[in-house]
């Protein structure tokens, strides 16, 4: 009974551990073995397009939304104590800090990441990774390393985009529906928010998310069972994995960034 | 020079605790039509992918003209794989792409040729399986034998001197099996292919291979041409030629005798 759990145990482990090797092979594999420049642009730019500019629309419409959300719940707490000139830092604060890089990476997982883990597993199940290797191209090359890169180029950009349409958003329903003025909105904003402290350290956040989602995403892709089940399953636990990934880094990072 | 192009020898090779192949030996010789069969699940498929270096044995070696493949380091391994290709089961089309670009492909990433040459090699090679005129076509739009046969172009591409046909019959109509069978053996005779077919499908393969390797028992358990296994001695021979439903190979999977389970049911 007792050997029995151990050697649960120690396979469950082993297992793990196997698979974090794995994962690091991927890994490299993306970072280092970018193709040549002329084979490999036209390959980035498709995944970019994919990856990317097919995420757009998801990105601005929640985006639209988060941010008049954020304008209505910040004005009926603010115009309590007068404070509704600061609707505007409150909204960019917390936009370019937390919600922008967090909930690109929660949308980019649900969307772009599945995306990849489908596509990856489903060329596995088709033995076109397998026929890429027997053609002697490196399917770390060729398939996994453009779409590494497409992740981490296009999630801050798309951050940066959520953002902005947030803040615009903030200021239809802020200035443009309640009345908050404009000059005070935006001066204030402008007045607290800092390049280095809160863009910056957001762009950094999603840069790291970026970099956490893809992998994820692209790893299990790569290393699903090439069935229906497994390829379903993999693309399960690459939202699932990627998005308590980023929801726990987030916190890190805050905590490294904002926490004295 | 040795009239092998690929020589199997004494290769063990276990996937966890299973052993697939016990001191395995066979030779594959060049330029002649190669066809090894054993029932499924034997580990044919396996036996390509140890030949073209994506698996490697326990023990003993495979060598590839004069080479050992499991020796190889990546680099030299994807210089020989640029001399055999395979022909997966499924096709393995690039699913993004039209038939012309699937065959252009090999020639697009190994080759300088311009695009003007790479027009005119994937015609000639499309027209050699005779889908010339399904070019712009994806391949969502083929039937199985077609995808099949666009496949075979892309893998004829960079000319190569070995080609592994991974159960090129499986699942085809009697058409596109003839056809098949016709294109195996004309590419065969034609660019001086040694070519390798793995497959269960007795009298097609047979009727166009020159060399016959049948597997079972985790080793050869015959060698030979055509002719000499047909007169094989060995009843597991027999039974897979004739497809005998009993024999060596039992039709009942193992299991306790069966009246005392039915007994221990109905108590």
């Amino acid at each position: 009974m007792m050997l029995t759990m151990m050697q649960r145990v120690g396979r469950s482990t082993l297992d793990r551990l196997s698979s974090v090797g794995r994962a690091l092979f991927i890994l490299i594999g993306a970072l280092f073995s970018l193709p040549n420049f002329k084979k490999g642009t036209p390959l980035l730019i498709k995944q970019l397009y994919m990856v990317g500019f097919l995420s757009l629309i998801i990105i601005v419409v929640s985006g639209l939304f988060i941010g008049m959300v954020l304008a209505l719940q910040g004005y009926t707490v603010l115009v309590g104590y007068g404070a509704e000139d600061s609707l505007g830092p409150l909204v960019a604060l917390s936009l370019l800090r937390e919600l922008g890089p967090v909930v690109t990476a929660l949308l980019f997982a649900g969307r772009a990441g599945s995306a990849l883990t489908a596509e990856i597993g489903l060329m596995k199940a088709t033995e076109q990774l397998t026929s890429l290797e027997m053609m002697a191209i490196d399917p770390l090359k060729r398939v996994i390393a453009p779409r590494f890169w497409a992740g981490l180029i296009s999630m801050p950009l798309l951050a940066m985009i959520f953002s902005a349409v947030a803040i615009l958003g903030a200021h239809l329903v802020g200035v443009e529906w309640l009345g908050v003025d404009a000059g005070s909105f935006w001066s204030i904003m402008q007045a607290q928010v800092s390049f280095e402290k809160d863009v910056l350290n957001g762009l950094i956040k999603s840069l790291v998310f970026a970099f956490i989602v893809t992998w994820i995403a692209l790893y299990k892709g790569y290393d699903c069972i090439p069935t229906s089940e497994g390829i379903s399953k993999a693309t399960t636990q690459t939202v699932v994995q990627s998005s308590l990934a980023v929801l726990g880094f987030d916190f890190i990072l805050t905590a490294i960034m904002f926490g004295n | 020079m040795s009239q092998n192009l690929v020589e199997i020898k004494d290769v063990t090779f276990s996937r966890g605790e299973r052993v697939i192949y016990q001191d395995m030996r066979f030779s594959v010789p060049k330029g002649k039509i190669t066809a090894i069969m054993g029932p499924s699940g034997i580990g044919k498929t396996t036996m390509l992918r140890l030949i073209g270096g994506q698996l490697k044995p326990d023990s003993g070696d495979i060598e590839f003209d004069g080479q050992s493949i499991p020796k190889m380091p990546r680099s030299r391994l994807y210089e020989a794989r640029k001399r055999m290709s395979m022909l997966f089961q499924s096709g393995a089309l690039f699913t993004d792409m039209s038939v012309f670009d699937n065959v252009a492909f090999p020639l697009r990433e190994h080759t300088k040729l311009n695009e003007e040459l790479i027009r005119i090699v994937v015609l000639m090679k499309l027209e050699a399986v005779g889908l010339r005129g399904a070019k712009d076509l994806m391949p969502a739009e083929l039937s199985g034998g077609m995808a099949r046969r666009a496949a075979l172009a892309r893998s004829i591409a960079l000319d190569p001197e070995l080609i592994m046909y991974d159960e090129p019959f499986a699942g085809q109509d009697p058409i596109s099996m003839g056809v098949l069978v016709k294109l195996i053996k004309s590419l065969n005779q034609a660019l001086d292919i040694t070519s390798v077919v793995v497959t269960h499908d007795v009298a097609e393969v047979l009727s166009i291979a020159d060399h016959v390797v049948i597997l079972a028992d985790k080793g050869v358990i015959g060698e030979g041409s055509p002719e000499q296994m047909k007169q094989h001695e060995s009843p597991l021979v027999q039974q897979f030629l004739k497809g005998m439903s009993d024999g060596p190979v039992p039709f009942h999977f193992e299991a306790e005798p069966y009246q005392q389970e039915l007994l221990r049911a109905a108590t």
